[in-house]
């Protein structure tokens, strides 16, 4: 295993670990597509081109937006009924 | 439940996890030692038999083609259900004020055009490089979707009419499946290639995968633009 393979792996542990110690669903949605960068940085040194472009378009752009989207109409309703 | 009590169990159940894993990973093979027949006989005949260059292309529309109809079919269902579940005929008319500043609009409105045709080249070169349909697909979807977060929502409903996006989604499903059923008619198998191939290395080069390709390419971008349209429209939507 070279030097480079082994700071991915760590990378995206660390970054897991990140998305698990944050509480607040909105900051979680936002560690979530940095642990999912951290994967991509993984599938590029292994060598996997075409699993990285899949992870970013996937888990740095349309999962996070239909999360947010999702957290948009929950926040909506909670403000709703408050009023 | 106290707890100490509780602590106990998940160490017990961390232990538990932890043996059985480290059994597990004992048991892998050496790191960088694949020891399955498939990737290596494919790695020797797909380009010879495919005239694809991106060996991943000739594995997703060829010689698993099938495996690929499932997963667009897959695609297709989960919008259909989110269209099913949340289309109420009824597109919120009120005019929103745009959420991002006047600098951000500029930059985003020369971005749109970028992304969106760097999503075109990831699918068009899918078959040579790496790439193809499914990501292309998601970053022609993202870059119109970025035209809702950057510029405003007018704009992005003004590139996204609903029913053409429809046709785009169901059409392209449907070209897929029917180049399949296609080629068993001709007598040839289930998505086997009728076109004919050329030099390795270009884009004509490996015959009907650049159909499929571009199929699977049409029916991600509508069904992602799809799915974010009938999400945006219930969120917009009057309680």
């Amino acid at each position: 295993m070279i030097p480079l393979q082994l700071v991915s792996m760590l990378l995206v542990g660390a970054a897991a670990l990140a998305v698990v110690v944050a509480r607040d669903v909105l900051r979680q949605t936002l560690v979530n597509a940095i642990y999912w960068l951290a994967l991509v940085l993984l599938f590029v040194v292994f060598q996997a081109p075409d699993v990285a472009l899949s992870a970013v378009a996937v888990g740095c752009g349309a999962f996070p937006i239909v999360i947010l989207l999702g957290l948009a109409k929950v926040r909506a309703r909670e403000h709703g009924s408050r009023e | 439940m106290s707890r100490g009590i509780r602590l106990g169990i998940f160490a017990v159940g961390a232990l538990g996890l932890a043996l059985v894993l480290a059994w597990g990973v004992a048991g892998l093979p050496d790191f960088g030692h694949y020891p399955g027949p498939y990737g290596t006989v494919l790695n020797r005949v797909a380009v010879p038999e495919r005239h694809a260059s991106n060996v991943v292309a000739a594995v997703v529309f060829d010689y698993r083609g099938f495996d690929t109809l499932g997963e667009e079919l897959i695609l297709l269902a989960a919008v259909l259900g989110v269209a099913l579940l949340l289309r109420s005929g009824k597109e919120s008319k009120e005019e929103r004020q745009p959420m991002a500043s006047e600098a951000v609009r500029a930059v985003t409105a020369r971005l749109v055009p970028v992304a969106f045709l760097f999503g075109l080249y990831t699918i068009t070169f899918g078959p040579v490089t790496p790439g193809g349909g499914f990501q292309g697909g998601v970053l022609v979807g993202l870059s119109l979707v970025l035209l809702y977060l950057g510029v405003d929502l007018a704009a992005f409903r003004a590139v996204t009419p609903t029913p053409v996006v429809d046709l785009l989604e169901g059409g392209a499903a449907a070209a897929f499946v029917g180049m399949g059923l296609g080629s068993l008619a001709a007598g040839m198998a289930f998505l086997q290639n009728f076109l004919p191939l050329d030099k390795i290395g270009i884009l004509t080069s490996p015959g009907s995968i650049n159909l499929l390709n571009w199929a699977a390419g049409i029916e991600v971008a509508s069904a992602f633009v799809l799915l974010f349209v009938e999400l945006l429209n219930y969120l917009e939507a009057p309680e």
